[in-house]
């Protein structure tokens, strides 16, 4: 999926910030106090591009919490959760799709 | 923006002058193009003269220039553009440039060890901070790997030195 | 192995203090993220998806098994007990903590190694041939060189912000193991007249734009080597575009000003610096050489009875066949270790296998590990006669897949399930493959075929020079993958031709399938490998037969 650094701010539907927190680069997302939640339950989620600039220019004057901000996409499930809408944000809320090779067990090959 | 010469914060004698505006009686710093349209002797003067010398220009065009100058002026817009650090090796390496050479810009603390690697003596660090802990940047790395104009011995030769 | 001094120690020391005092520089907020950013990455330090990334440098390759325990340490300490090998023979830890970083730098340190210009725009890891000083095919150990060319390049102080990055490689062999012609700069070492010296190739590159590297010197004495380096990085660093990110690598240079004008200026650059203090004398040589510990090689008998017997047993045959190659020294053989085990990530090492492979390189291995730039591992000094308890040992630890060169040898970039530039996923690409695959008689039947895959066009996965090559490409948030066919990465070099449009991930293994089954039945006899096979066909038979009927 694009980068979304290289997108231009065009929102098209529920938009929450997410970004790296600085010190070990975790996925984070910004709350409607302002703060950054490891939680995408926590995450601020905006309908508009005024409400999601808005978000954007908090997380961007925090760049010495989180960095990287950008508006990712994300979607209201039937019963109320909130759900990233793409496979890059999917991938950075539960990790990789593919196992980690610790927790592969490795048959011979003989 | 701090002036750092000698190791220590300095007070600039050179008065940046605009292509329109008479030079001052001290020293004055001029633009390339002036420099270039007014030839070796601007206005009929003696003070000493600097120039602001464009990062995107050939430095082969100041060679025919230098005895006149004292101070030359690279240009860091960003300091990611390392395209001072070939000038001023230029300068001080193929045309014998023995004036000031100064770093201007976006100057951190972080390059000045390369910047002074490179033929820089003067710089006008961005940051009061990185003024203050100049000293500490110049003396990050005791080992170098290429030889270049500043005279800092590089491994290779302390290594052949120490065989005899 | 080229041993460090106290000169390289006491350097890697101060790196490390540096980059101690710009991360809490970064953390107190002294030094903002733009500033930063810059000086994290040319210590190897990316922000990813989900993590910080650190990029660990081998210098062209190499590594002692002391140094391949301590990358394990860090992996178990500073990272999940995992690294990924890279196509430009590296590591990449994919779960580092910033601010645990410098301390696990200084205990790289320690042995002597570092993320030193892994990324950044300056000049990075030489990569050669992973059979350096093994392959018997080569003029003389180009390590030598490559080690000439790290000194040189650490910390240029001239050449670290450059418009964009900048990769060397050397080979030396008459068979080119360090695809040279898709490097920013490729040196190819031979003799002329008795004398040594080098082919100088340049511009050449894959990402968004491919191109073959061109010729701008036959032979350069090698004593001019570092003089006409410089000469080519600063007529670069002065007049390569900075503009637009995406023009900045010096191939752009290149092929805006023509391979014979670039020529010129480097030549003309080159006269006013070829005697200067560049110049390297005998001595020179004669000193980086004596810091190579060369391997004191028994006397031993090619094919011991050992040997002869074990190779009755088929599953050992079938990987000696695959695994092992010739050595320059008799008795000896160079043995290639898989990390692309079926269904795993191509690349991925876990600690434990890092330390079971160093113990196994001290007993087997004369001590010396290399990175290939398939990602794989290789064991360049191996006694023949210890072949076949070496097999049973790295078959122990799933190291022993007999599918070098093979189909299911697969070269993939991380791809998003980790980069944050990557438009697709990779590795499960390269997993699906594999088990389509799996069957290693069939594989070896199929014969020599590598397949490259990008998750974007960046191209780390090189899927430009895969003779099959497979990139990503995203459609409405949908993962879709081009296939480019004939590329190739040796002295041949060439970009691989797009077949047809991008289909879905769930059809790639029945394409790849498709286009092999093509080879199968066009093929003059099982000596045409699959390449030779498109050479002399094109790549209209198999365009034809790649697509499923719709």
């Amino acid at each position: 999926m694009t980068s979304p650094l290289q997108r231009k701010l065009k929102i098209s539907g529920p938009t929450a910030i997410t970004a790296n927190r600085l010190a070990d680069g975790v996925v984070v997302w910004l709350t409607a106090s302002g703060r950054w939640s490891e939680r995408l339950a926590d995450a601020a989620v905006r309908d508009t591009g005024e409400g999601v600039q808005a978000l954007l220019a908090v997380a961007h004057g925090d760049e010495n919490t989180a960095v990287g901000a950008y508006p990712a996409p994300v979607r209201r499930t039937a019963d109320g959760r909130i759900a990233p809408a793409n496979l890059r944000e999917r991938i950075r809320v539960e990790g990789p799709t593919v196992a980690l090779p610790t927790a592969i067990a490795l048959p011979g090959a003989a | 923006m701090p002036l750092v010469k000698s190791g220590a914060v300095t007070a600039d004698p050179f008065v940046p002058t605009a292509d329109d505006a008479p030079l001052p009686q001290g020293p004055a710093l001029i633009s390339a193009d002036r420099l270039l349209r007014e030839g070796e002797a601007p206005a009929g003067r003696n003070g000493a003269l600097g120039v602001v010398w464009p990062n995107a220009r050939d430095v082969a065009e100041l060679a025919p220039l230098l005895s006149r100058l004292s101070l030359i002026a690279l240009v860091f817009p960003k300091f990611r553009d390392g395209r001072a650090f070939s000038q001023a090796r230029l300068l001080r390496e193929r045309y014998g440039f023995t004036g000031e050479l100064r770093a201007t810009g976006n100057v951190l603390r972080d390059q000045v060890l390369m910047m002074a690697r490179a033929g820089f003596d003067a710089f006008e660090v961005e940051k009061p901070a990185d003024a203050e802990a100049f000293a500490a940047a110049l003396g990050s790395y005791s080992v170098f790997y290429q030889p270049t104009g500043d005279g800092r011995p590089t491994a290779a030769a302390i290594r052949r030195a120490a065989r005899g | 192995m080229y041993v460090y001094d106290e000169f390289d120690r006491t350097f890697l020391k101060e790196r490390v203090a540096e980059f101690r005092d710009q991360v809490a520089r970064r953390l107190s907020g002294a030094l903002n993220e733009e500033e930063f950013k810059p000086l994290r990455l040319m210590n190897g330090v990316y922000l990813q998806l989900h993590a910080y990334m650190l990029r660990v440098c081998i210098p062209y390759g190499t590594l002692s098994a002391p140094q391949l325990r301590a990358l394990a340490r860090v992996a178990r300490r500073y990272d999940r007990g995992y690294g990924h090998f890279t196509t430009r023979q590296n590591i990449q830890f994919n779960w580092i903590k910033l601010a645990e970083l410098p301390d696990a730098m200084a205990e790289l340190a320690e042995v002597g190694i570092h993320g030193i210009q892994t990324s950044g725009n300056c000049i990075r890891n030489t990569t050669t041939d992973a059979w350096a000083g093994a392959a018997p095919d080569e003029i003389e150990d180009p390590r030598l060189y490559a080690e000439i060319i790290r000194q040189w390049s650490t910390l240029h102080p001239e050449f670290t912000y450059l418009p964009r990055k900048f990769k060397i490689a050397i080979t030396a062999a008459t068979h080119d193991r360090a695809a040279i012609r898709v490097h920013d700069v490729g040196l190819r070492l031979h003799k002329r007249d008795g004398a040594i010296g080098f082919e100088v190739l340049v511009g050449g590159g894959l990402g968004r734009t491919p191109y073959i590297g061109k010729t701008i010197r036959e032979f350069l004495p090698k004593e001019d080597l570092l003089s006409y380096l410089e000469a080519i990085l600063r007529t670069y660093n002065l007049g390569g575009r900075r503009d637009n990110i995406y023009k900045a690598r010096i191939k752009i240079q290149v092929h805006e000003m023509g391979a014979e004008a670039f020529a010129e200026k480097v030549e003309a650059e080159w006269r006013a610096l070829k005697d200067g203090a560049l110049r390297l004398d005998d001595a020179a040589f004669a000193d980086i050489a004596s810091r190579f510990a060369v391997p004191d090689f028994e006397t031993l008998p090619d094919r011991p009875a050992g040997l002869t017997g074990a190779l009755a047993d088929p599953a050992f045959a079938r990987w000696h066949a695959n695994a092992v190659a010739p050595h320059k020294v008799p008795g000896h053989a160079i043995v290639t270790l898989s990390l692309k085990p079926v269904g795993a990530p191509p690349g991925d090492c876990t600690a434990d296998q890092m330390d079971a492979i160093a113990d196994l390189a001290e007993r087997y291995g004369y001590g010396e590990i290399r990175v290939a730039h398939e990602q794989n591992l290789t064991f360049p000094h191996v006694r023949q006669k210890d072949l076949p308890a070496l097999w049973k040992a790295l078959d122990a630890i799933g190291v022993a897949t007999p599918n070098v060169g093979l189909v299911t040898d697969i070269i993939a970039c991380p791809g998003l399930d980790y980069c944050s530039l990557a438009n697709t996923r990779s590795i499960p690409i390269a997993q699906r493959l594999s088990e389509r695959f799996a069957d290693h008689a069939k594989a070896a039947e199929i014969g020599r075929l590598h397949v490259n895959i990008s998750g974007c066009i960046n191209a780390c996965g090189h899927h430009h020079v895969g003779h099959i090559g497979i990139l990503g490409v995203e459609k409405k948030d949908e993962e879709f993958f081009q296939i480019t066919l004939g590329g190739k990465a040796n002295s041949k070099a060439r970009i691989g031709e797009l077949i047809g449009p991008a289909i879905p991930e769930s059809e790639i293994a029945d394409a790849v399938e498709r286009l092999i089954e093509t080879y199968l039945a066009l093929r003059t006899s099982p000596q045409e490998t699959f390449i030779a096979a498109v050479d002399r066909l094109g790549v209209e038979p198999f365009k034809e037969r790649a697509y499923a009927p719709r």
